[in-house]
């Protein structure tokens, strides 16, 4: 039930994250969403695991794309994203869940909602809906807390400039580009309604992020009429761990 | 044992001896929710339990308010919990009323039950594993009244089982004859749950 993957690239997203491509053979495919677990095991047997989300779509060459963010004080991704190197095999098992997850028959609209490092499974949305050639219209809302923790901006901008119906709208918390529309800080009531679709549209919603993001923001959405079976969410981290 | 990761030796600590495989320790609460977190009002919640053996409409066998529900008698209770995205948090201190209390005047000869929250979240447990001083609807952490995103106004505590069993939000169980999949369950998710047999997904013995 482990299968084992090798290391055939390594990218730096942000200082503190990196996106590690592997190739595993026994790949059986996942849908947009899902996660694995990686399992590190030590020289005398000694192991930890830990959940990552899946970056990349769903493909033929059994590539398998995950981001991860080093954590203070990780065990797992200190190692991931310092020491890790092409050729390096490691262990991982899924693809895992069935519930915060975009299937390419879906035609309806959809408005994803990321804070910082829970871009990671919309990104694999965003990434099959353009390798399948949906035409589903998706819009991004991707709050971070400067332009340089950007995940995946220059794929972002390709994606989004090569089809009008994927748009994507950042948020700053902390620090903006030069002469930026919006004053730094969280997402608000006038965000919501400027920058996601309208809830008579009835999209689907996929909010992903700290703990404290996603509640903002699944409040937000409520409040503007969207219906709570319409959204759905995964959260990370602990009560009141906003970054 | 797996593949030895090159340069890896990991974080021991005196307390992994009483962490079920593959878990790890944390201090946080970390929160994992499928949805956006209900709002439940005291003077809406109530707790029923039911009986769906007989067809599609399940007969009501009891029914509590907030108010009726919090004369019930309550313990304290300090749990070691184990999350099937691997966490654990040891020795947890929780305020609840005991399943055996609510359950104390009901005749059944069913096996299972489905637990049901605020949200549509539902999970299923066999009788069997929450009679006898297994679990609990927890209504405080830590002293204080338990927080909406943490399950509050009140949550099915079942310690000795992964963590999504133990329902956040929690309005009550339907008792049936045959064991059939809660929400996860249905999701690729274990049927039972034991972390002590790491039984995280399905298809895990």
């Amino acid at each position: 039930m482990w299968r084992v993957g090798t290391v055939v690239a390594l990218h730096d997203e942000t200082v503190t994250a990196r996106t590690i491509t592997l190739k595993v053979p026994d790949w059986p495919g996942h849908v947009a969403g899902q996660h694995v677990d990686v399992r590190l095991t030590a020289a005398d047997g000694y192991f930890a695991v830990r959940s990552y989300s899946i970056a990349s779509a769903p493909n033929s060459e059994r590539r398998v794309e995950l981001t991860v963010e080093r954590l203070p004080n990780g065990e797992v991704s200190p190692y991931l994203t310092q020491e890790l190197a092409v050729g390096d095999r490691l262990e991982l098992r899924g693809p895992i869940g069935g519930w915060f997850v975009w299937r390419t028959e879906q035609t309806e609209p959809i408005q994803l909602i990321a804070g910082g490092s829970g871009i990671v499974p919309l990104m694999a949305m965003i990434r099959s809906r353009a390798s399948t050639g949906s035409a589903a219209p998706f819009r991004l809302l991707y709050s971070v807390r400067e332009p340089g923790a950007v995940f995946y901006g220059d794929d972002l901008q390709t994606l989004s400039d090569r089809d009008n119906k994927v748009s994507l709208t950042y948020a700053y918390t902390r620090a903006t580009p030069k002469d930026w529309r919006r004053a730094p800080g969280r997402i608000d009531t006038a965000l919501i309604a400027d920058a996601t679709w309208p809830s008579n549209l009835a999209p689907t919603c996929f909010v992903c992020g700290p703990t404290s993001f996603v509640e903002a923001a699944t409040d937000l959405l409520i409040a503007s009429g969207h219906g709570r079976d319409k959204i759905r969410t995964e959260r990370f981290g602990p009560t009141g761990d906003r970054k | 044992m797996g593949i030895i990761s090159r340069g890896f030796s990991g974080r021991r600590s005196a307390a992994d001896a009483k962490l079920p495989p593959g878990q790890y320790l944390t201090t946080d609460f970390p929160v994992l929710s499928a949805g956006p977190t209900p709002h439940v009002s005291l003077d809406r919640w109530e707790f029923t339990i039911d009986d769906a053996s007989n067809g599609e409409f399940p007969e009501v066998l009891k029914r509590w308010d907030w108010k009726s529900f919090r004369e019930l008698p309550s313990e304290t209770i300090t749990v070691d919990i184990h999350c099937v995205t691997r966490w654990s948090k040891l020795g947890t201190s929780w305020e609840g009323v005991s399943l055996d209390v609510l359950l104390a005047d009901v005749k059944t000869d069913l096996s299972y039950a489905m637990f049901r929250s605020y949200g549509d979240y539902t999970t299923n447990l066999p009788l069997k594993d929450v009679i006898n001083k297994q679990a609990w609807i927890a209504f405080k952490f830590d002293g204080a009244d338990l927080a909406p995103e943490h399950g509050g106004p009140a949550r099915l505590l079942v310690p000795h089982l992964y963590f999504w069993k133990s329902a956040k939000w929690v309005t009550g169980l339907t008792l049936m004859s045959h064991d059939k999949p809660g929400f996860w369950e249905g999701l690729g998710y274990h049927i039972y749950g034991d972390p002590w047999l790491e039984q995280r997904y399905s298809g895990d013995e």
